[in-house]
């Protein structure tokens, strides 16, 4: 089943409709240009922000000035007022007016009809409306055109006060200000347009990489790999991600591929055979007898090719990762201890010596059931290979986490050359010519093996075999992904 | 036994009802899932065999799990294409008792079906097994023929118990290492033939009388050479 889906994945085109998001102006789909766009309108907003800031600190700030200056003149006037009646408040007007060194203060003190009474300003302003209390305004002044704040205030008996200063220097600065910031704001516009222009480059440059790769592979050349600047950032961290991915991928469409080969091959030849007895017994069985042990021996071959189909099976759901949900913390000692008492009685009878050798406990992390398998698996390489009278030992360690379980015998051993391959599908050794197994037994182990983030490493155990297999005592460990085991 | 057998594929479903006929039992075969779970509901069973995948719009797990929130605990033994670990666990969570994975032999069939059926019965607590003069004390954990003790090994106590609950009926290899071993996958060496031939030294040799006879292409069978 697993294959058939693998299958699929490969078949299927490149073009199948995708789902699309709703649709969008065709501008607004490109991730590249909403990153731009949005660039340009936070950098814009904090350009206007400064410019706000700048503003209310320099002529905000004058103007707040200018309008509590005014109220504490008018204050003190009041009080003069109070004290001492309309002559003490034409004195002070008059010397406040001798004491303006600046000569910024406007002061106009007029009676009910508007008439002036005391103050440097020739006549009331007409444009100042009668129910505002403030007001910026034009004003002429000794033959000056000028402008001002004023403030007015009423005094009993229909007389106005009207205080104010010259903000004509102020006002200048003001529109110089507001020119500059003007011009700043539109510099900023343009920084920030150009921005988004070279930050919208950068964007698609980083995933047109990403995304030739991509296409390249859907095209069908598995053999491309994102291009890694090296820079070490998140692009970087994303393309190791994706290659890493795409190894995997490729390991597994090369597992696929190797086994459809093998399954070509290694298997038509038990079909054969059966096809071959049955024929023959459909033609030349001479009594029921032979007939039915036609029939029997081609049932036998038939079981092994279902036995060959399970395995075959099981590695790929292995390899699949699917399994990876029953993984629990358990004691392997026990496990060892029962798998040396179902092989001991084997060993026995061939004259083998098994001998354990493990520690009290053994903390391991994964599938019990498929460790179990595949050190069975190992157990009965080793028993099958050693010759009478030898010893097959099973031995377990710990160190740093890692539990190492190692299964050696006595037997021929698998020569160096081709120690890499004997973990392949149907790979089966000179040794194994003559013994019965269809050469999946070690590819199990090794399926096994990655799964769990651990490795299986074939040595010389002059003379034999030993097999190392190395798996995750602790969650942790067995968390870590399997490439690098893989590639151990 | 009636034994009802749910399976939509014509050659398996001919096949397993003439075998299980030709054994003495009597079976009623529905061809999909709404005559299965029809039958299954409203008729006495000993056991069902019960295919996963069938036609009708209701699959071998839901006929399973409607039957079983009905309380009904007629024992089901369902037999698959889909022979993957997680399938086999799926199905005995669901109340499967058994699981048999297609291709399969028929005497592991049988005698699945037949170990499940004196499951089904519900003997209660046992503390002593009796098959001939062999006697097993399950409390003091001692072994006696003919009133001479036998001394066994733990794993060959578990294993001459496995057989003798199941005595006069055939015990297949896969049985003993699932129900002996606990494993759930098929070793390439006979190592099951080694064991009970182990067992035979100390069971068998010793007396007049066979008590663990082969059955050829099936497995192993305890009885007594009368029954």
């Amino acid at each position: 089943m697993t294959e058939a889906r693998a299958a699929d994945l490969v078949v299927r085109s490149p073009a199948s409709p995708l789902a699309r998001p709703p649709a969008h102006p065709r501008f607004l789909r490109s991730a590249a240009l909403r990153f731009a766009a949005i660039y340009a309108l936070l950098f814009g907003l904090s350009a206007l922000a400064l410019a706000l800031f700048l503003w209310w600190e320099t002529a905000g700030l004058l103007d707040r000035e200018t309008d509590q200056a005014i109220s504490a003149d008018v204050q003190s006037l009041a009080e003069r007022w109070q004290e001492g009646g309309l002559p003490a408040l034409i004195v002070t007007i008059q010397n406040r007016l001798a004491e303006n060194v600046d000569d910024n203060a406007i002061y106009l003190l007029v009676d009910p009809a508007l008439e002036r009474i005391a103050g440097n300003l020739a006549f009331w302003p007409t444009s100042l409306p009668l129910n505002r209390t403030w007001a910026e305004l034009p004003i002429e002044r000794a033959g000056i055109r000028s402008l001002a704040r004023v403030r007015r205030y009423n005094l009993p008996g229909g007389l106005h006060l009207l205080v104010g200063r010259d903000v004509q220097v102020r006002a200048e600065l003001r529109d110089l200000l507001t020119g500059a910031l003007f011009w700043a704001l539109l510099v900023v516009l343009v920084l920030g347009l150009a921005g988004a222009i070279v930050i919208r480059g950068l964007f698609r440059r980083a995933l047109a990489n990403v995304s030739t790769t991509a296409a390249a592979i859907s095209a069908g050349d598995l053999s491309q790999r994102v291009r890694i600047t090296g820079r070490g950032d998140e692009f970087d961290r994303l393309s190791e991600t994706i290659n890493e991915m795409l190894e995997r991928i490729s390991r597994l469409m090369d597992g696929v591929r190797q086994v459809s080969n093998a399954i070509a091959h290694d298997l038509r030849t038990p079909i054969t055979r059966a096809r071959t007895r049955l024929e023959d017994a459909a033609l030349h069985a001479q009594s029921e007898a032979d007939l039915h042990a036609a029939i029997e021996r081609a049932i036998a071959d038939l079981d092994g090719v279902v036995a060959v189909f399970q395995a075959l099976l099981r590695i790929a759901e292995i390899e699949a990762g699917a399994r990876r949900s029953a993984f629990a913390s358990f004691d392997a000692a026990p496990l060892l201890s029962d798998l040396v008492d179902l092989y001991g009685a084997v060993a026995e009878e061939k004259g083998i010596s098994l001998r354990l050798q493990s520690p009290e406990r053994l903390a391991l992390f994964g599938d019990r059931e498929l460790i179990q398998q595949a050190i069975a698996n190992l157990l009965d390489n080793a028993l099958k290979f050693s010759p009478p009278g030898g010893v097959v030992r099973l031995a377990a360690e710990s160190a740093s986490g890692m539990t190492a379980i190692t299964v050696a015998d006595r037997g021929p051993g698998i020569p160096p050359a081709v120690r890499v391959r004997a973990t392949e599908r149907f790979f089966r050794g000179e040794a194994a010519r003559h013994t019965p197994g269809a050469g999946l037994g070690l590819a199990l182990v090794q399926a096994v093996a990655q799964l769990h983030a651990g490795s299986l490493t074939l040595a010389d155990n002059a003379p034999g075999l030993r097999a190392v297999l190395r798996l995750p005592g602790t969650a942790e460990l067995a968390a870590r992904p399997a490439a690098t085991a893989m590639d151990a | 036994m009636r034994i009802l057998v749910v399976e939509d594929d014509k050659d398996v479903a001919g096949f397993v009802v003439k075998g299980l006929r030709e054994s003495g039992h009597v079976v009623e075969h529905a061809d999909n899932g709404r005559d299965g779970l029809f039958l299954a509901a409203s008729e006495p069973f000993d056991a069902i065999i019960l295919d996963r995948m069938l036609p009708g719009g209701i699959d071998g797990l839901r006929i399973l799990e409607t039957l079983r929130s009905q309380r009904n605990t007629v024992p089901v033994l369902f037999l698959s294409a889909l022979g993957q670990v997680d399938d086999r666990v799926l199905g005995l969570k669901a109340g499967g008792d058994d699981y048999l994975t297609k291709p399969f032999a028929f005497a592991e069939l049988l005698a699945r079906v037949e170990a499940l059926t004196r499951r089904g019965k519900g003997e209660g607590p046992v503390t002593k097994l009796t098959v001939g003069d062999l006697e097993m004390d399950l409390l003091s954990r001692s072994v006696r023929r003919a009133g001479q003790k036998i001394d066994l090994q733990p794993r060959e106590f578990l294993l001459l118990e496995y057989l003798m609950r199941h005595a006069g009926q055939v015990v297949t290899r896969t049985m003993l290492l699932e129900g002996v071993w606990d494993y759930h996958f098929d070793p390439q060496t006979n190592v099951i033939d080694v064991h009970v031939s182990r067992l035979r030294q100390k069971v068998d040799k010793p007396f007049s009388s066979a008590l663990i006879h082969t059955v050829r292409n099936a497995g192993y069978m305890l009885r007594t050479d009368g029954q």
